[in-house]
């Protein structure tokens, strides 16, 4: 029994990572990878979501009606969202400012919707929080891996330390919008190469608009 | 006008939505694989943003803030977006059928795009009167579209080629995105220039 509450864990951080084997949460993962500590930050805000959304959209599971279930769950991941906005806004002042815009969008980050539909509407409260924690670092560890290569190459430093010394130019690209599509792809295809190796190639969807457009 | 010009065309060009500020990726990547899917979509993208920003500016100035109410930003914006988008629906289906063959596919779609709750809580970030807000959604969704009409046309191309195995898909379509959104980083400061607005 203790394995399998482990296995919920460990499967959304790499045999379905949101970011790179489930390509759900493309936006923040974007937006946001640009330094680590951005990184961690919006991780962390988005597996505290994560978790309390799938907490109670679990607990209601039974309760609510089938027909308006997405307006439902929207309306409890926001009000998660405007929690996390105002812990953020009053702790870390200086995260708010460096995610901007990003920090309120969590409540459409596909992520968090992706799954509340895929899992916490079937399961037990105790394997959705599990679920939403697993995801939770599964997604983290997606943006701390991208916010690590672009730091390094884009601004020569991690975390905020630099490491790279000041003689050798910055590739200041890598911070910028095109850096990122750049590194998202190049990061997919070792992925898709290292799964092609152990010979566990996955079909990929783009997530969230194709799997609502198959719905209609 | 110039100012409003200015705000249109920024948004167009210079900061727009999918390539500069990563917002509406998915369907950037899922819906661009045919143009007249690309166009169905950001036409109905452009009308949902410039309905939503109608909407919930007013709500916002006139309502939330003076009751010091800001805190339910998000969630008041949410949900009056999603009632929107199925308001939008019922009154397309019942009066104009063509236009709903032709844009009722992406409605549904559309309630969890970042792109449309990033511009209606933009707006106040920057400041902007009703009016600018309006051109700001307006050109918003503009640049979405552009930005999935010149994809798509990318797309066929990539789609045609033979990348190394590991890159076919998925990554080298972001590798493609990124060539072109480096193309427009060409814009920067360009705008400033033309209007005689500083930036």
């Amino acid at each position: 029994m203790a394995k399998s509450k482990l296995s919920i864990v460990t499967n959304g951080l790499i045999k379905e990572n949101p970011v790179l084997r489930l390509v759900l949460g493309t936006c923040p993962t974007l937006a946001v990878s640009t330094a680590v500590s951005n990184a961690l930050g919006m991780g962390a805000a988005a597996t505290f979501v994560l978790i309390c959304s799938n907490i109670v959209i679990s607990a209601l599971r039974k309760v609510i009606p089938d027909k308006v279930h997405l307006p439902c769950y929207i309306t409890i991941i926001a009000g998660f969202v405007t929690l996390v906005q105002m812990i953020v806004q009053a702790y870390a002042p200086a995260l708010n400012a460096a995610l901007g815009v990003y920090l309120p969008l969590i409540v459409v980050n596909c992520i968090i919707l992706g799954r509340a539909e895929m899992f916490a509407c079937k399961n037990t409260v105790v394997d959705s929080a599990l679920d939403g924690l697993g995801m939770g670092i599964g997604f983290t560890l997606a943006l701390t891996a991208m916010a690590t290569l672009r730091e390094i190459i884009g601004n020569g430093s991690w975390l905020g330390i630099t490491i790279v010394p000041e003689s050798i130019d910055r590739l200041t690209i890598m911070t910028s919008a095109p850096g990122g599509f750049f590194c998202f792809g190049f990061l997919m295809a070792m992925v898709v190469l290292y799964e092609t190796k152990t010979n566990n190639k996955i079909e990929r969807k783009i997530g969230c608009a194709v799997k609502e457009g198959e719905d209609e | 006008m110039a100012n409003l010009l200015y705000i249109f065309f920024t948004m167009v060009l210079v900061q727009n939505y999918v390539l500069v500020k990563f917002l509406g990726i998915c369907p950037f990547l899922g819906v661009s694989k045919k143009l007249d899917s690309a166009v169905g979509m950001s036409l109905a993208v452009i009308f949902v943003m410039v309905l939503a920003t109608a909407v919930t500016w007013p709500l916002y100035a006139l309502v939330l803030e003076p009751n010091g109410l800001g805190y339910l930003q998000t969630i008041v914006f949410i949900i009056v977006i999603a009632v929107l988008v199925q308001f939008i629906e019922i009154v397309l289906h019942k009066y104009m059928v063509s236009l709903y063959n032709s844009l009722g596919v992406y409605l549904p779609l559309i309630t969890t795009n970042c792109c449309v709750l990033g511009v209606t809580i933009l707006n106040f970030t920057n400041g902007y009167n009703y009016v600018e807000s309006l051109f700001c959604a307006a050109g918003s969704g503009a640049g979405f579209m552009l930005a999935m009409v010149l994809f798509s046309g990318v797309r066929k191309r990539v789609d045609a080629g033979n990348p190394p195995e590991c890159f076919k898909g998925l990554p080298i379509t972001l590798v493609a995105a990124a060539i072109t959104s480096l193309s427009f980083m060409g814009f920067g400061g360009i705008m400033s220039s033309i209007f005689g607005i500083a930036a």
